[in-house]
């Protein structure tokens, strides 16, 4: 019961709670693809609160980045490091957004949040937030490219995480699902979590800092 | 719900929805054909059935290897298992676990019909069905580990096949020792379940880190 009152309490974004409280440092960070370097070393640190906006042209490396920080990837070269916390508390939203042709909206809700530490209260509650609480019993395959990435949106609601990695998150989506995650990203802000953010166009909530990633000399 | 628990769930309503019928169905198909292919020299048949047993539930095994980690890696679900509160070995198993319980369970309970219908004596059936369940285990502990390293290769099946057949080997030869008799090879056949079930899912979860890089 205690942990589907935080989630609830992230929900509309009062605070995270403190043991989740972690820093974000990056430092002399390359990543190499096929044997190319893709960008510069890249470094920049994040405080709590602090909403990051990763920049850069296709193929910059924004996405090797993004996994790099979730822990999927190996860097070439630099450090990653978290405050104190176990690097497993965030979430990544990537291009794909993992869902089974078969299995029902609400199936793909609750499996994310006994699969991130969420509860189903949470994840009843996210999917009423992001819109999909009406059609929740409809199998995945019956959904929207914009539907299934809002149903990706509910991991980031369904399990407190303070360090949210978002990549493109408002690809597919149209402008009340912009609005949403913009939404989103503020109240995750004002708990203290952290957001970094491959964008191509900006959304509603502006950036406390912008990463642009350079071309590898 | 814990993170194993989930993972477990899912895994058995896709495992169910994705059918065991066609594993079961090649195995029993095999085990139709056999005889019609031998004629009807009883004797011959009974001494080379039991054994058919043994191969055709290992490539009935095999069918269901190929899109356990593949659909993961295509549709993105991977990535959510390496940030989830739990070991990806302990994840690995739990999908293996899943997978033994809607294929595993009923390739061995089939095993009963198989022996009548290869003409093998009717006293058979209780150690082959229990030898089947372990070698079931020993099957998609092992193929856990091949299905992981070809997560990322398209239609990896004969790779599959490749890279399982081998660990596949040592749970068929003390399978078909006993000829359903609880011998000492029913024992081995034991050990080799107990191996694949410990280290299938290590070897896959090493094989999985490398595929998301």
């Amino acid at each position: 019961m205690g942990r589907a009152k935080t989630s609830f309490r992230r929900l509309e974004g009062v605070s995270a709670p403190e043991n989740l409280r972690i820093n974000l440092r990056v430092e002399a960070v390359t990543i190499a693809r096929g044997g190319v370097t893709l960008f510069a070393p890249a470094s920049f640190t994040l405080a709590p609160g602090a909403f990051a906006a990763l920049t850069g042209p296709n193929g910059a490396g924004k996405t090797s980045l993004l996994r790099a920080i979730a822990g999927l990837l190996r860097p070439e070269a630099g450090t990653i490091a978290f405050g104190e916390a176990p690097e497993t508390r965030l979430h990544l939203l990537g291009h794909r957004d993992g869902l089974k042709s078969s299995l029902s909206v609400r199936a793909h809700a609750l499996y994310w949040a006994g699969l991130l530490g969420g509860t189903a209260e949470a994840a009843e509650a996210a999917l009423a937030r992001v819109g999909l609480a009406r059609i929740a019993d409809l199998p995945a395959r019956a959904l929207s490219q914009g539907q299934a990435r809002r149903l990706a949106l509910t991991r980031l609601l369904s399990a407190p995480r303070q360090l949210w990695l978002l990549d493109e998150p408002a690809a597919a989506l149209d402008a009340s699902g912009k609005a949403l995650v913009a939404a989103l990203i503020g109240e995750h802000r004002a708990g203290g979590g952290m957001v970094v953010a491959a964008l191509h166009e900006p959304l509603g909530e502006t950036p406390s800092q912008t990463i642009e990633l350079e071309r590898a000399p | 719900m814990s993170p194993l628990g989930a993972v477990f769930r899912r895994e058995l309503t896709l495992a169910w929805r994705a059918g065991p019928a066609a594993p079961l169905g090649f195995f029993l198909g095999v085990t139709v054909l056999v005889p019609l292919a031998m004629g009807p020299e009883r004797v011959l048949l009974a001494q080379a059935g039991a054994p058919l047993i043994w191969i055709a539930a290992a490539l009935a095994a095999l069918m269901t290897l190929e899109r356990l980690f593949q659909a993961d890696l295509e549709d993105g679900s991977l990535d959510q298992l390496f940030l989830a509160d739990a070991s990806l070995t302990a994840i690995a198993a739990a999908k293996g676990a899943a997978l033994w319980i809607v294929v595993g369970l009923p390739l061995a309970l089939a095993g009963a019909p198989a022996v009548v219908m290869l003409g093998a004596s009717p006293s058979a059936i209780p150690g082959i069905v229990a030898g089947l369940l372990l070698a079931n285990a020993a099957f998609i502990g092992a193929g856990l580990a091949a299905a992981a390293v070809t997560a990322g290769v398209k239609r990896a099946g004969v790779l599959i096949a490749l890279l399982a057949l081998p660990f596949f080997a040592p749970p068929v030869l003390f399978g078909a020792a006993d000829g359903g008799a609880f011998g000492p090879a029913f024992l081995m056949l034991a050990a080799c379940a107990a191996a694949a079930c410990a280290l299938g899912p290590l070897a896959a979860a090493a094989a999985l880190r490398a595929q998301v890089e």
